[in-house]
């Protein structure tokens, strides 16, 4: 299981639909209980390939959020980033850089009226969603 | 020398590379590995011959990317 909180539900979408179609990405960092994953804060960082249908985080703020986690006592837990035009889930790039199992990879479709939030855990060509609460 | 490594103090030989401090750290994946020291961005190209110094802060930041390219089509 892995939770997060309604509010930054909405940050991540907000920014995600003022990016669109441009993919928004980011970081996720909270604390573990056992399995259960708790997202205490999102980040929100720049695509620095400024693509429809790729990402990358800007290692420079990748490297401030390392240090505001380890900061704040949290752990990174993942991942997150929009597809805005396909659906919630990893496609082959995603897979295909998807290095750690045991993050959680996090991915919001805004393809249909709707948006679409799930999250995945990755190894190799297998992804595994997983339990998602937002409250 | 002492350095700082992803945030903990490590007791290392001296004069070793950036290139040396991946393999004795186990880093997965180094061809995704993205290196800094003290902050500065270290190029992959520069790791073997990057000697680290006493009092060095070195950071490993993973590569994350990825995209909705090659997405298959059909719906959940």
């Amino acid at each position: 299981m892995i939770k997060l909180k309604k509010t930054d539900f909405d940050r991540i979408l907000a920014h995600a639909q003022k990016e669109a179609p441009i993919e928004a990405c980011g970081l996720i960092a909270g604390h573990k209980d056992g399995d259960d994953k708790y997202i205490d804060k999102v980040y929100i960082l720049t695509n620095t390939d400024h693509a429809e249908e790729h990402f990358t985080l800007d290692p420079r703020e990748q490297l401030a959020a390392v240090k505001d986690m380890r900061a704040n006592g949290l752990e990174q837990l993942g991942n997150w980033h929009s597809h805005p035009v396909s659906p919630s889930r990893p496609s082959d790039e995603d897979k295909r850089l998807a290095f750690d199992s045991t993050a959680s990879y996090m991915i919001l479709s805004l393809m249909d009226e709707t948006p679409v939030l799930n999250s995945f855990r990755i190894k190799g060509d297998t992804a595994e969603k997983e339990e998602l609460i937002i409250e | 020398m002492r350095l700082t490594v992803a945030g903990k103090t490590k007791d290392l030989e001296d004069g070793i590379t950036v290139a040396k401090l991946i393999e004795l750290e186990n880093v997965e994946t180094p061809e995704y590995v993205t290196v800094t020291v003290n902050d500065e961005f270290v190029e992959s190209g520069d790791f073997g011959n990057t000697v680290l110094k006493d009092g060095d802060t070195v950071e490993f930041l993973y590569f994350m990317g990825g995209g909705s390219i090659a997405q298959h089509t059909d719906r959940d």
